[in-house]
């Protein structure tokens, strides 16, 4: 067995005095999907930023391709080859399409490959050519975050991790990113989706993490979680103990 | 009223007047920090025009060179020493260190040099007059306008053609976003200080130009009407600092023709109510802008 890609290993993280993870662990493996789940609160998006170094984690370690980045800055991560898609999509409203791409390609900018690289962005999404020299703040919710996957995509990633591409949008473009993040999975890359729509999510992913109050609930097969935890009670139950008691 | 001589005043006084606010808008646009330490960039500037001219007799093109390089420095300088250690702390300690800086610069000349100003030598131009099409005016009027146009042009070419630009505007917009793309914090943080400080220097020229003396509190007006023009003009872009200049040198222009003999020291007076106004009725200014309100991290 080859050493994983990423490993997260008793990840303790606050805001301020608030406690959000409580010492979470987990894997990936090269070529994988994988989807972090939970309610609001239960720190996904605290394990993300941990990850990026957006922010310092209290303890725990995060080890990428061998090499340990905890505590590394966000821009020295990235250069690794690990870039998020982050919640809310956070492209540059007032910067265009094309300087939103261009920064995209900061820490990994050559020029034939970036020409190249746009080409290939353009196939993958062709309403971003259309609009190309328009403000980023112009486009809709859905091309915005067709805009933050293609500007994740330009630094060539070798873990791409999106955190709730899905929010806020149409069904018919939910339809169209979740087909989009399998097909860039089948296109080769590593990702780490995290994910408010679960069912959706658990159509698509290898496997998955669980998580509950800061801690890892759960973790198997995307199959497993399907069966034996119920999703419904996580989300909308608030039933705490009911999601406590799922076999690990 | 509205002459020629009227008009080449006020685009001269307003030219100095948008550098002068640019300079500082664009620190504020990034960290989010209003650096009342500006006005010693042009203090300091000030000062190595008078040194490379009188203790190393350098020819002018010289001295205004040493001047520019002598406030890049010092504002480059002061980022590394005093401002990157409080970075990630409050926005108050940000601007308390701005202060801390400013009276440790102001005092460093007052015990090095002297607390008497000092004459500076200008190049014989500077003070010279011409007359245009009936307007007389002096040519570091003419001077002003058309380094300002240059400065602008460079600058808006700077910030939209360049990757450094592109970085900057999206870091003054997003931050943390902006380090995800893999865009070192401390490199917009220093190229906007290093470009603060070009600016104040090149004004600082002009500004001790009219005077052609500096002295330990020779930065403080020059850093209030940079303040006052990015409150008119919009402290959330770079447009609404250089539109507050000339807005200022506009009013100030008019207030100084229109105000009779016996008011006309109350000048001041009169420009801070339209400053208490603006705050009244329009407190993001005239352009609205991009910046948003997020702390560097």
């Amino acid at each position: 067995m080859t050493m994983p890609m990423l490993t997260v290993e008793n990840l303790m993280a606050s805001y301020g005095v608030v406690r959000a993870l409580h010492g979470i662990s987990l894997e990936m493996n090269e070529g994988e999907l994988v989807a972090l789940l939970g309610a609001n609160g239960a720190g996904k998006s605290t394990t993300l930023k941990s990850i990026t170094g957006v922010l310092r984690p209290v303890k725990g370690t995060v080890t990428f391709l061998g090499e340990e980045i905890t505590n590394r800055k966000p821009e020295n991560i990235v250069k690794r080859g690990i870039s998020l898609v982050p919640e809310g999509r956070e492209i540059f409203g007032q910067l265009t399409v094309e300087e939103n791409l261009r920064l995209g390609a900061f820490s990994s900018y050559q020029r034939d490959r970036y020409k190249a690289d746009l080409k290939e962005i353009f196939e993958l999404f062709p309403i971003l050519e259309e609009r190309f020299g328009q403000p980023g703040g112009l486009l809709s919710g859905g091309e915005q975050q067709m805009l933050a996957i293609a500007r994740a995509m330009m630094a060539h990633p070798k873990l791409l991790m999106l955190d709730e591409p899905s929010l806020g949008l149409s069904p018919a473009m939910t339809d169209n990113i979740f087909v989009l993040i399998k097909r860039l999975q089948e296109m080769g890359s590593t990702i780490l989706l995290v994910e408010q729509n679960a069912e959706r999510a658990l159509g698509i992913v290898d496997r998955a993490y669980l998580l509950a109050n800061g801690e890892v609930e759960f973790a198997g097969s995307a199959e497993d979680l399907k069966r034996k935890v119920d999703i419904a009670s996580v989300y909308f139950g608030g039933d705490d103990e009911a999601s406590c008691e799922v076999p690990l | 009223m509205i002459d020629l001589e009227f008009l080449i005043n006020t685009l001269s006084l307003g030219s100095l007047y948008a550098l002068l606010a640019l300079g500082l808008v664009l620190v504020y646009g990034i960290l989010k920090l209003v650096n009342f330490a500006y006005g010693e960039y042009i203090m300091i500037a000030g000062y190595g025009l008078y040194f490379s001219a009188t203790v190393l007799q350098l020819p002018w093109w010289a001295t205004m060179l040493f001047g520019v390089a002598a406030a890049v420095l010092t504002s480059y300088l002061t980022e590394l020493a005093a401002f990157r250690p409080v970075r990630t702390k409050s926005a108050n300690a940000l601007i308390v260190t701005s202060f801390a800086v400013s009276i440790f610069l102001q005092n460093a000349v007052l015990i090095l040099v002297s607390p008497r100003a000092r004459a500076v030598q200008l190049p014989p131009i500077f003070s010279k007059t011409v007359n245009i099409a009936g307007a007389t005016t002096p040519v570091r009027n003419l001077l002003i306008i058309g380094t300002t146009i240059v400065v602008l042009v460079l600058m808006s070419l700077l910030m939209k053609k360049t990757v450094l630009g592109i970085a900057m505007r999206a870091a003054a917009e997003k931050f943390t976003t902006t380090r995800l793309m893999g865009v070192p914090a401390n490199l917009v943080i220093s190229a906007a200080f290093i470009i603060s400080g070009l600016l104040a220097g090149i004004a600082s020229i002009f500004w001790i130009g009219r005077s052609s003396s500096v002295d330990p509190i020779t930065g403080a007006a020059p850093l209030l009407i940079a303040f006052i023009a990015t409150v008119m003009g919009g402290m959330h872009s770079p447009t609404g600092a250089v539109v507050g200049g000339f807005v200022y040198g506009l009013l100030f222009n008019i207030l100084s023709i229109t105000l009779p003999a016996s008011m006309i020291s109350y000048r001041d007076a009169f420009m801070f109510v339209i400053v208490v106004l603006f705050l009244l009725f329009r407190p993001e200014g005239i352009i609205k802008g991009g910046y948003t309100e997020e702390r560097v991290g």
